[in-house]
């Protein structure tokens, strides 16, 4: 029913473009896609963010915070002991020369961090300072810490369970651990649990992999080049994707996977920039992220508003526990499936520890949002919903604003980034959902060009559609992922353990060396 | 003692050129081994997709066989059938650095490869395979032009 409308959808977006009335009604077609898309997804989103009874507080988010607390007790703090070794294994330390030629760890952490790299640090982070306060940084870096640990799990059980072809290609993810993991143990659910997991998978990948994308991409775009409807960016992208996803045109997806890390270093160097030149407001903005963190300076929600938007924003941005990276992972060659559950946990830390703190410092040093000199609590915008900013901006246009305050043509070079950011996420996430529509239908050619033509279609609703409905919509559905896969992660992780103290102790033991490179 | 000789192939025809001089240089000594090798350029630190990902360990396969079926073993047969006594060897990595380690690890005495084949630009930037491995290569080099 949904997929018969969306293409009714795209027939009238054709027919408006070609329509010299055109421009009169695009606005309107922006509205009304929001609309249809807000009523579609609203039931969906109020069950995922529900609070507890008689109180504010969304379970999901607390589902996230125990799991990753869960698994960093569990494995006696795995992200801390073994962290040289993940340096290590990524290095290639431990790589056998005779497997030259496969995938390698770095390559693996590479892939992952491109489809977690982006757009949850640029504009989530936004959202996440805009609404809950500097505190929400604090909330966001603990999250990120726990959250190495929920990574670490489900990386290890990605590789341990994929499904290896005989024409030597691979499958891997939440889906295959789920159902391979449950029999093994003997336990009853296991494919009903794997199939449920692979459903919100594919709402993942068309929601936070895809439609947010669009969105701020659309957003960062027409703040420089001025107001144009929406669905003109998603039909451009939608175009480029499918190029990509569907016509197999390998150069574009080759040189956005080799501009995308460079864009990442150049966004953590323009924030060190900014950083360095107001290094005597750095220890200010710590102690508001510290002050916020525990009295919510002001901010609508209080500390627990902070903690909200941090643990979020973080689990949006890292994916810990969601079980996407399982699926990026699985395709490392290794003996030894717990190798690539030490090189994961690296990835939270890389994208929320040091990315999303660098955007949180820039927007709080940049003063952005604006403080009530009587009081020096933040002041809340007219709806009382976020913080009042100096030029009323949020999210992505926020982060750009806070930048520009400190290079004033960064903003050209983050819409570069955004827009290369939002690309590389939607090849990542249409891997992803993919894998978990080829799990429910089977893979052959036709189940793959369906669901990669649904994809592209996403991407210009995305586009069209308003920050609100879209943000919310891709957090309930990445989230709704989480709590099938942490679910299973609980009766899981034992397999985990023990392959942690067998390696632990051959590494110990000298068993497992370094070769010599 | 049998001297072993590594001759370092590219498909083209400097490697070719290295080729011969190799088999002129083993027919002056008594007991020598000649060892073909050809290293497919490859980084474990690139960035590639997802797709490419689960779809490298194929690849990989595929590009051993087709170096293998075309450059190394149609050179080591014409090495055996012209009396010499030769193997072939083809592995994944950085051409230079990986040459270099299969002549210790093989026990070669001496390596001979084709002048660069790279051009302009990468090679101004980078230096050339061949530039790399006479300036880090563990035994004599000889560059045949």
């Amino acid at each position: 029913m949904k997929t018969t409308s969306v293409f009714g959808l795209t027939t009238a977006l054709a027919a408006a473009a070609a329509s010299p009335l055109a421009a009169q009604d695009t606005v309107g077609i922006d509205d009304k896609v929001n609309q249809v898309f807000a009523d579609l997804t609203g039931p969906f989103v109020s069950l995922i963010f529900a609070p507890f009874p008689g109180t504010s507080f969304p379970w999901i988010v607390m589902w996230l915070v125990i799991a990753a607390t869960v698994f960093t007790l569990y494995f006696g703090f795995v992200q801390f002991r073994f962290f040289k070794h993940a340096i290590q294994l990524v290095k290639g330390d431990y790589s056998d020369p005779n497997d030259a030629g496969e995938v390698s760890h770095f390559q693996a952490l590479a892939t992952a961090l491109s489809g977690t790299v982006g757009l949850g640090n640029i504009a989530g982070v936004a959202v996440a300072v805009g609404i809950g306060g500097p505190g929400a940084t604090f909330w966001m870096i603990l999250a990120g810490l726990l959250g190495m640990a929920s990574k670490f799990t489900e990386c290890t059980l990605g590789v341990k369970y994929r499904n290896e072809y005989d024409d030597g290609t691979v499958s891997g993810g939440p889906m295959y651990y789920i159902s391979k993991g449950f029999s093994e143990l003997g336990l009853p659910g296991g494919k009903i649990l794997a199939v449920v997991f692979s459903v919100f998978c594919i709402l993942g990948a068309l929601g936070g992999g895809n439609m947010f994308q669009a969105n701020q991409a659309h957003a960062q775009i027409s703040g420089i080049v001025g107001d144009y409807p929406g669905w003109i960016t998603g039909i451009i992208f939608a175009a480029v994707v499918f190029a990509v996803i569907v016509g197999g045109i390998k150069s574009i997806a080759n040189v956005t996977e080799k501009v995308v890390p460079f864009m990442g270093i150049l966004y953590v160097g323009a924030a060190l920039v900014i950083l360095i030149v107001n290094y005597d407001q750095i220890g200010w903005a710590f102690g508001q992220i510290f002050a916020g963190a525990f009295t919510g300076l002001g901010v609508a929600g209080g500390m627990v508003g902070a903690l909200i938007q941090g643990f979020k924003r973080a689990a949006f941005s890292n994916e810990a526990g969601v079980g996407s990276a399982a699926i990026a992972h699985s395709a490392v060659r290794t003996k030894e499936p717990i190798t690539e559950g030490f090189v994961s946990l690296l990835e939270p830390l890389i994208d929320t520890v040091v990315i999303c703190t660098m955007t949180a410092l820039v927007i709080v040093i940049s003063q952005q949002m604006i403080i009530n000199p009587e009081t020096g609590s933040y002041m809340l915008n007219e709806a009382g919903t976020a913080i009042a900013t100096v030029d009323g901006n949020s999210g992505v246009a926020l982060t750009s604003a806070a930048f520009a305050s400190g290079i004033s043509w960064f903003p050209y070079v983050l819409a570069i980034a955004v827009v290369l950011f939002a690309f590389s996420t939607m090849i990542s996430w249409s891997y992803y959902g993919l894998k978990a529509w080829t799990y429910l239908f089977g893979e052959s050619k036709t189940s793959e060009l369906v669901f990669k033509v649904i994809f592209c279609i996403f991407i210009v609703i995305g586009a069209a559609a308003s920050l609100g409905p879209v943000i919310d919509f891709s957090d309930a559905a990445i989230f709704a992922m989480a709590v099938v896969n942490i679910f299973c992660l609980y009766f899981l992780m034992k397999l985990v353990k023990t392959e942690l103290s067998s390696y632990a102790a051959r590494l110990d033991s000298g068993e497992i060396k370094k070769f010599t490179h | 003692m049998t001297v072993k000789l590594v001759v370092g192939l590219d498909g083209t025809e400097t490697g070719d050129r290295a080729l011969a001089f190799a088999k002129d240089l083993a027919s002056k000594i008594d007991a020598s081994e000649l060892i073909a090798i050809y290293v497919i350029e490859w980084s474990p630190f690139t960035f590639q997709t997802a797709d490419e990902n689960a779809k490298r360990h194929l690849r990989r396969e595929e590009e051993i066989d087709l170096a293998t079926s075309r450059i190394v073993e149609p050179a080591v047969a014409a090495l055996r059938s012209a009396g010499f006594n030769a193997r072939g060897i083809v592995r994944h990595g950085d051409v230079a650095e990986t040459l270099d380690k299969l002549t210790v690890e093989n026990g070669g005495s001496q390596i001979i490869v084709g002048r660069a084949s790279a051009d302009g630009f990468t090679k101004r930037m980078f230096g050339s395979s061949t530039q790399n491995l006479v300036m880090h290569a563990s035994v004599p080099v000889t560059v045949v032009g």
